[in-house]
């Protein structure tokens, strides 16, 4: 699959001009044979996919076809028209686009190249973005928001008549979310607009690089692809996992038995970045830096709840070395340029091969040169998690979420934009619309619903025609009904939903926030976990811990509140699931006794007390063992194909066991395994055959019962918000106010209950459907894994607990059971009341 | 069936809610309904309110007036009232009687049908709403109670109003639970909001100050099948 870059020195003078070459050569470089390769074929008239690692010069091959065409371009005469953009640069980050901008006008200078490069986007003036439409630059850096918008402008098709070249950076994350949806149609229209654009995509390694190479181009029916370019990766990494002398703990995410260690580890290093999976432990693991830093490093915090000024503050120290440590979360995941990295630590399991790849790119930005990192297991399961992965890695296997088909929601979005832009006829929009990748198998029946759900919601009870946004015209064009549509559309445009959140604001303690102004602002924290909080809690942010006197409108205030006690904060964000290759090499572990000597002794020795006392589970097959305890019956599972499909294996689980009178109590979910407890013995009825184990893991429960649960899961109805807000349905912003996100919730939870009860099969509950299933619900993860083990279900009936239930019995307690459980709260409550109160409520009344 | 009486039977003294004398059931579903007058209570039931904010270019599901109408015959064929006294804010706009498809105006018509129908004005709906039955009345007394539709400022005891939507929230084992609630200290009551798309404002928010006496002040909360009296030391604001 991969070409062979040919050498650099026969090409370069054939497609470099002039000025570059003697630009490398003053430098004492040349050019690299993948930038050379690449100039070759976007010249010859190709689009093109690069892969390759950090540090391998990417930036510059992507430009490099832009910037040698227009070193040659001849200059505009006085009084000609203003050129449109040459390129366009993409990225997923504003951050990244700011950055580029820096590193590209470097070279551009010293060659002195006669091109103006710009970036637009969220932080752009008014008065920038006017002269920009004017005047464009001949490079434009930008975001997949940003485009969308520029789309959306009626001078679009003007503005863009002169485009070349598109170049996507870190597409390997585009790809995979909404955005890349957005970004997808966005290039479809631009393909509109100049037929023989060309795209060149910048990517980390992925499993399927034939996926991206289809993303990038117009979808044909002879399957032609981008071209690919992949760069082999540098010196192999020096990975390795912390064997911890201490106590490896059963379960947990703190790591914090290893804090010491890893101090230890930032002294010996120059600087170190600790990346952690969550906010919370990001925090944690801050705080229990602090508490061993005798020697007062300067070690920073940086997670994506923080306040922008502060994690500048971070990135700018950063950059001039003068921190030894950064605890870190994925926002430090993409490809920003960090100073002289020397040690990469990941704290917690990494949860996929290529993230863990990524972020050990991190460190050392030279490619010839090893980075260097530690793995540092938070509990046992991790420990095999982090094996799994340390071998997966030096095997370069990759693994990345398969694509999924275009979200309904985000075409609606589009079909929109498109005519906010200029008139379209349904047919030709259609065609269009099939042209990217995620919407390739989109059909016209469909595409039609999205159109009549623009203009007038979609109903069938018809009663909107007169409120509709958009209109067909007796010209069979469909036109945008008044412009002030158009405005809102600006204002709502995009697919990132952010969850609703506070500022947390400082203020004197006890002040309770009522007079005081308070102080600054420390970032922003999830309304869903203030909401448990009462005044005088106290609980972890931004380094610090806090003491929270109450809500303001849409501010939290906090003050400071020294000493060890504090609630760690939850973050709704921020978990992945165990990857599914990660999860295959996990099994095969287990399944191998001879692998388990790479593993810490304590942790094998584990492993080989689990096979003396139960068994462990053949690579291929499901354990179940089921014991008895205190006064309950426990199913513990091990599918190992992480949480979401194991919450949603729980859910439809528990349901069956009611059906057939094992009584269950409740369940709980961690990335390995499921525990279900119970007051029948589902052991004694899995032996009598009632239900049989086969019967009860039967795919058949992906049907009803998932339906039945599914129509009144909350899950379901954060779903539908987001559907609903990136389809247009409600509006995220409206001109002069910003909804709250108490508003917006609300509404939409109502909405979603009349819509289900009065049509069930609309759209947007369709697109909600297909959504859940694919993300919260992990549902075709669910499918896979039900097929996979038909006729091979290992049943263990114990007496007791086993070592390899330790861990998720350890969990039980500590996550709050799902379901329905909000009327027995009620019920808690006003027994309190009752029994504070004496009998009826009547008597409190003042007759 | 005559269901008001097989209901009527199940109710224990304890549930009903005593209101400057007069005792009234808070029924779950958000109405109130005061036995020994025949009389129900139901309060913004904002009819219309989706076509409302369609003409400003939300198209949120036209079904809300369906579902509302659907609720609350419902409760009336339940309780089988004398009288119902709609406290306000029946239509989310002056226009909405009017926009109101014709299939849902016979199915309200039909629910007048035989009884005393009273709209009282609220702010959203100052005059009397276009081509339907029932009188429009700006406030309405019936022995100690007065029916209007915003609280008064100036305490008025046995007044029963709406407006405010009240909701409350508690938390309970780290878990947050909000309902929406009537919200009554035995002098006066402030009724939820009925209609299908209404939102509700906690009953801790400056915009009751002063409204209740805080010492006896309760919320009930509405349950999926029953009410829950909360007091309010239990309540969060939020």
């Amino acid at each position: 699959m991969t070409e062979q870059p040919r050498l650099a020195d026969q090409n370069a003078a054939v497609a470099l001009p002039e000025p570059f070459i003697r630009w490398f050569g003053e430098k004492g470089w040349s050019p690299r044979a993948h930038q050379i390769e690449l100039l070759a074929r976007a010249q010859a008239g190709q689009s093109v996919l690069l892969i390759a690692p950090t540090g391998a010069g990417k930036t510059l091959a992507g430009f490099l076809p832009s910037l040698t065409e227009l070193a040659v371009r001849p200059r505009r005469k006085p009084g000609q028209a203003h050129r449109g953009i040459h390129t366009l640069y993409i990225s997923p980050l504003k951050a990244l686009a700011v950055d580029i901008e820096r590193n590209l006008g470097k070279p551009v200078e010293e060659i002195g190249l006669p091109i103006s490069i710009e970036t637009r986007t969220g932080d752009t003036p008014s008065h920038k973005r006017q002269r920009q439409k004017l005047v464009p630059p001949d490079i434009l850096l930008t975001t997949p928001e940003q485009l969308a918008l520029l789309i959306a402008a009626p001078d679009a098709k003007r503005f863009f008549e002169d485009l070349r070249y598109v170049v996507l950076d870190e597409l390997h994350s585009l790809v995979t979310s909404k955005r890349g949806h957005l970004l997808a149609l966005g290039l479809a229209r631009l393909r509109n607009y100049v037929p023989g654009l060309q795209t060149i995509g910048l990517s980390a390694t992925v499993a399927e690089p034939d996926e991206l190479r289809r993303w990038l181009v117009s979808q044909n029916p002879a399957g032609e692809m981008a071209g690919l370019i992949t760069v082999a990766g540098g010196a192999k990494p020096d990975i390795s996992i912390l064997d911890s002398e201490e106590h490896v703990p059963w379960a947990g995410h703190s790591a914090r038995y290893a804090t010491p260690e890893i101090y230890r580890e930032i002294k010996r290093h120059k600087t170190t970045l600790l990346f952690v999976n969550t906010r919370s432990q990001a925090e944690l693991l801050f705080q229990e830096l602090w508490r061993v830093n005798e020697d007062t490093l300067p070690i920073a915090l940086h997670h994506g709840s923080l306040d922008v000024a502060q994690r500048r503050r971070v990135e700018k120290a950063m950059g001039e070395n003068v921190l030894r440590a950064v605890v870190a979360t994925s926002t430090l995941d993409l490809g920003i340029d960090w100073g002289d990295v020397d040690l990469v630590v990941h704290v917690g399991a990494p949860k996929g091969a290529s993230r863990l790849a990524q972020r050990i790119g991190r460190a050392n930005h030279r490619m010839d040169e090893p980075s260097k990192a530690i793995l540092i297991p938070a509990n046992r399961f991790e420990v095999l998690e982090c094996r799994a992965a340390l071998d997966a890695n030096y095997l370069g296997a990759q693994d990345t979420p398969p694509l999924v088909d275009g979200g309904l929601d985000v075409l609606a979005q589009h079909v929109l934009g498109c005519a906010c832009g200029a008139p379209f006829r349904a047919a030709d929009l259609f065609e269009e619309v099939r042209t990217a990748a995620p919407y390739a198998s989109l059909d016209r029946p469909t595409f039609d619903r999205v159109i009549d759900f623009v203009a007038t919601g979609g109903y069938a009870l018809k009663n909107y025609e007169r409120y509709a946004r958009i209109r067909l015209n007796k010209d069979g064009l469909w036109r945008v009904a008044n412009p002030r549509v158009a405005q809102q559309y600006r204002l709502n445009v995009g697919t990132i939903i952010e969850v609703p959140a506070l500022n947390v604001r400082y203020v004197q303690a006890g002040s309770k926030g009522s007079a005081s102004r308070g102080g600054r602002v420390l970032g922003k924290i999830e309304e869903a976990f203030l909401e448990t909080l009462t005044h005088g809690d106290t609980f972890m942010f931004a380094g610090k811990i806090l003491r929270f006197e109450g809500i303001r409108e849409n501010e939290c205030f906090v003050s400071n509140a020294p000493g060890s006690d504090a609630k760690v904060p939850y973050y709704g964000g921020g978990k992945f699931p165990l990857s599914t290759y990660l999860a295959e090499q996990v099994r095969i572990m287990l399944d191998d006794p001879q692998r388990w000597k790479k593993l810490p002794e304590q942790v094998a020795d584990w492993l080989r007390v689990q096979a003396d006392k139960s068994v462990l589970p053949k690579r291929n097959d499901l354990l179940i063992e089921t014991f008895p305890r205190g006064n309950r019956y426990y199913l513990v599972a091990y599918p190992f194909e992480g949480r979401l499909a194991h919450q949603t294996l729980g859910m439809l689980l528990t349901r069956r066991l009611d059906r057939t009178g094992a009584r269950p109590l409740g369940f709980v979910a961690t990335d390995y395994a499921l525990a279900i407890w119970s007051l029948g013995d589902m052991g004694a009825m899995f032996r009598a055959r009632k239900p049989s184990l086969a019967a009860l893991f039967d795919q058949d429960m992906l049907g009803d019962d998932l339906e039945a649960w599914l129509a009144d899961s909350w899950l379901l109805k954060r779903t539908f918000r987001n559907c609903a807000l990136i389809s247009g349905l409600i509006e995220k912003r409206h001109p002069g106010q910003e909804k709250s996100g108490r508003q917006v919730t609300v509404s939409t939870d109502l909405i979603y209950d009349v819509l289900r009860s009065h049509e069930p099969d609309h759209i947007l509950l369709q697109a909600t459907r297909a959504d859940a299933g694919a993300g919260l619900l992990d549902v075709s993860r669910l499918a896979d894994m039900l097929s996979r083990i038909q006729g091979r279900i290992m049943h263990k009936n114990l007496e007791q607990i086993s070592p390899l239930a330790v861990p998720i019995m350890l969990e039980i307690g500590k996550m709050p059971v799902n379901g329905d459980a909000d009327e027995t709260l009620l019920l808690d409550a006003a027994t309190l009341v009752e029994e504070a109160m004496g009998p009826g409520p009547s008597e409190a009344g003042n007759e | 069936m005559n269901f008001s009486l097989a209901r009527a039977s199940l109710i224990g003294e304890a549930d009903l809610v005593g209101i400057s004398g007069e005792r009234a059931i808070c029924d779950p579903r958000g109405v109130l309904y005061f036995p020994k007058l025949e009389l129900l209570a139901v309060s913004d039931l904002h009819l219309e309110k989706g076509s409302s904010l369609a003409r400003r270019g939300a198209l949120i599901p036209p079904y809300d007036t369906g579902a509302t109408l659907l609720r609350l015959q419902a409760v009336i064929s339940d309780y089988q009232p004398a009288v119902v006294i709609s406290l306000g804010d029946s239509f989310h706009d002056g226009g909405g009687a009017e926009r109101m498809h014709s299939s849902f105006r016979e199915r309200l018509v039909a629910l007048m049908a035989g009884r005393d129908w009273f709209w009282v004005a609220g702010n959203h709906d100052p005059e009397a709403p276009a081509d339907l039955p029932g009188e429009t009345v700006r406030e309405l007394a019936i022995g100690s109670l007065l029916f209007r539709h915003e609280p008064s400022k100036v305490r008025v005891e046995g007044e029963i109003s709406g407006h405010l939507h009240p909701c409350a929230r508690i938390v309970q084992r780290g878990r947050s639970v909000r309902r929406r609630c009537f919200a009554g200290d035995g002098g006066r009551m402030i009724m939820p909001a009925f209609g299908a798309y209404t939102g509700s404002l906690n009953v801790l928010d400056r915009a009751y100050a002063g409204l209740f006496r805080l010492e006896t002040l309760m919320a009930y909360m509405l349950g999926s099948d029953r009410i829950f009296a909360i007091s309010r030391s239990m309540l969060r604001p939020g």
